[in-house]
């Protein structure tokens, strides 16, 4: 017994030299909307270079970004860039900056059950705001029968159902409706857990769905993806440019694409209400949070390798996991970027 | 007594009878010390944890104070915060959910001690043991799929159509509230009440059942009239071992509660609680004050809980004390 536990031990402790003397170890942590693709990259990009192991908790963009500001981390991930207030801890605390590499994008639906409804109803800017806000209170109001033309709404209550915890989904939709409603931006506001005015909430993504599915006549949003794999009705979102765009990877990339021309230097950019006339107007980037600096010289090359490949190779993946694909100014923007990684 | 060096196991050695040296080579010292040590540890773990959920909410104590308790606001956005709703919401459920598991816990676990045969008594207790180690992520999905569409398509109808005249019972029927979360709970705690219970009960000396039946009484007084008294203070405490899981209970309460801080008269509303809303906001709290606000929330909690079982220990002191009163009257 006591030879066997010895060997195991053994075996154990060997292992453990072989693995500390080949290979690097990089940690981050993060966002869990991008999770399923992260761990793709990071199993591929090991595979390429067995040297290089990449490790990734799905904590949450707060956790994140909190970890990554007390150093326990090499890198962050958020669906939301880091405001003002945050870089400036993280200056503070470290006398270094932290650059935003946009990885891939992500869309927000509504989704809603309507007993005797099945068509993709079309939403305008000012009755989405309005439901949410609880101003517009009937399915039949104005705001959505206008809109919805040849389609029988009932003259029910609407419900609405958000997120319960706090969420990269939910700062999406309320950036959104912060720029499409000076109400919205003045009461409410944009961030991932505001004071809803109105509504249910339930808990993540599985929790909004499963509660609109189960009331009648209720309201809700969800991930572009969650909602593709999950079948569940969707409707389509009225644009900057006034068409009404279903929502869909290839126009989560245009709404990308049109604000590629106006993409600051530090890529933190919110492209909800994006311009072109084929862009889906709730739509964002999800980030990789990397520090300017690195004093471990290989950590840096590794990170420097790792942003480049998901820049290139990387992206070929993102589409057969829902994801929508950067466009090419915002890839090549990014590839100079790189190089303040020091 | 403790003359030789031999002493009786368990025994209480007379305080100074001995020298140090020689209990501590008897080990009766070392045992004593080992035994305290773990005693103390539990008592060093609570205050500790008290300590750190007070540090840890500096940043709201100063900026909000008392008022922290009193105002029903709570917006991370504008740096709002308070616990009033949230505290409503984890009382009003764990009572709702004693209301209902009491009556029928208390009476389960009658019949099993008392009523039922041995052998159907044990099958049961197996089941019910089996119960209070589901875990309650599980009883949070039993809440969605089953419970809020029979709240929402014919509980809450009835009760409106029936008691509606009542506060209690108005408002539009989502499904998902207080009373469903009140339901849940009752549903995950009644093997807890049924399962202590069942054991004080039965733990209760023949002697007093014999003595009753003697007396004249039929087998339900004697139950009823001496065997449930007696066994009252081990009652209570398997009813606060329920109401501590009720107040804590985070998973399934999120679940099936609607997470809306709001207080309403209403049992259909759809509301929030302190643990809930911890777990549903916690990893994601961007901004010290926001962070720090949800840690004052786990002491506002722990308070609570602190509370309460103060409050029950009065209760269990007060009732035994009338108890023996009557008993020698």
């Amino acid at each position: 017994m006591k030879r066997i536990a010895g060997m195991i031990l053994l075996a154990f402790g060997l292992t453990g030299i072989l693995w500390a003397d080949s290979t690097l170890s990089i940690n981050g942590a993060g966002a869990t909307f991008p999770y399923p693709l992260y761990s793709k990259w990071f199993d591929e990009y090991h595979k390429k270079n067995p040297n290089l192991q990449i490790n990734y908790q799905s904590i949450g963009s707060g956790g994140g970004i909190k970890q990554l500001t007390e150093g326990t981390v090499d890198f962050g991930a958020s669906d939301l860039p880091m405001n003002d207030d945050q870089l400036k801890a993280y200056q503070e605390k470290h006398s270094i900056g932290i650059l935003h590499f946009p990885t891939v994008l992500g869309a927000v639906v509504p989704t809603y059950n309507i007993p005797g409804v099945d068509a993709a109803l079309n939403f305008t800017p000012e009755a989405l705001a309005g439901i949410f806000l609880g101003k517009i209170t009937k399915w039949n109001d104005p705001a959505m029968a206008d809109a919805n033309k040849g389609v029988k709404l009932p003259a029910q209550d609407i419900i609405v159902v958000h997120r319960a915890e706090a969420s990269g989904t939910t700062f999406i939709w309320t950036d959104y409706l912060s720029k499409i409603s000076d109400e919205w931006k003045n009461t409410v506001g944009a961030g991932p857990a505001p004071k809803w005015p109105v509504g249910l909430g339930g808990k993540g993504n599985e929790g909004v769905t499963g509660t609109v599915k189960n009331t009648p006549n209720s309201i809700g949003y969800v991930e572009l993806i969650y909602a593709e794999s999950n079948k569940i009705p969707y409707g389509t979102v009225k644009n900057a440019s006034g068409v009404f765009v279903k929502p869909s990877l290839a126009a989560v990339s245009a709404a990308a694409a049109g604000a590629a021309k106006a993409m600051p230097d530090d890529f933190r950019v919110s492209i909800t209400n994006a311009p072109g006339k084929d862009s889906y107007p709730i739509s964002s980037f999800t980030w990789l949070l990397i520090p300017e600096k690195f004093s471990d010289a290989a950590k840096r090359d590794a990170i420097k390798g790792f942003v480049r490949w998901m820049l290139a190779d990387g992206q070929n993946y993102a589409e057969g996991l829902s994801y929508a694909k950067l466009p090419k100014e915002v890839v090549a923007k990014e590839i100079k970027a790189i190089d303040k990684i020091q | 007594m403790a003359t030789t060096s031999k002493t009786v196991p368990g025994a209480s050695p007379i305080p100074g009878a001995r020298s140090f040296l020689s209990r501590l080579r008897e080990g009766d010292e070392i045992a004593r010390m080992i035994t305290f040590l773990f005693a103390a540890s539990v008592v060093l773990v609570t205050l500790l944890l008290v300590f750190e959920l007070w540090r840890g909410s500096a940043l709201p104590r100063h900026k909000f104070g008392f008022a922290f308790f009193r105002t029903s606001v709570w917006d991370p956005i504008f740096d709002q915060f308070g616990a009033l709703p949230f505290i409503y919401g984890t009382l009003v459920t764990s009572i709702t959910a004693l209301l209902i598991a009491v009556p029928l816990g208390i009476g389960a676990a009658i019949f099993l001690a008392e009523l039922a045969p041995a052998r159907l008594s044990d099958t049961l207790e197996f089941f019910i043991d089996l119960l209070a180690a589901v875990p309650s992520v599980i009883y949070g999905l039993l809440g969605v799929f089953i419970v809020i569409p029979l709240m929402r398509l014919y509980i809450q109808p009835a009760l409106k159509s029936t008691l509606g005249f009542l506060p209690l019972f108005q408002g539009p029927a989502y499904g998902v509230g207080f009373l469903t979360a009140g339901i849940v709970l009752a549903i995950m705690v009644i093997p807890y009440i049924i399962s202590v219970s069942r054991e004080v009960l039965l733990s209760v000396p023949r002697d007093q059942r014999e003595a009753a039946l003697s007396l004249g009484s039929t087998h339900w007084e004697s139950t009823w009239k001496v065997v449930v008294p007696f066994a009252r203070t081990g009652i209570m405490g398997s009813i606060f071992l329920a109401l501590a899981r009720a107040l804590g209970e985070t998973m399934a309460v999120t679940m099936v509660i609607g997470n809306t801080p709001i207080i309403s008269a209403s049992l259909f509303s759809p509301g929030y609680s302190i643990a809930a809303v911890i777990a549903n906001e916690f990893t994601e709290a961007t901004g010290d004050l926001y962070l720090q606000s949800l840690i004052e929330l786990g002491l506002v909690l722990f308070l609570l809980t602190f509370i309460l079982n103060g409050l029950a220990r009065l209760l269990i002191l007060v009732t035994s004390k009338r108890g023996s009163e009557t008993a020698l009257a």
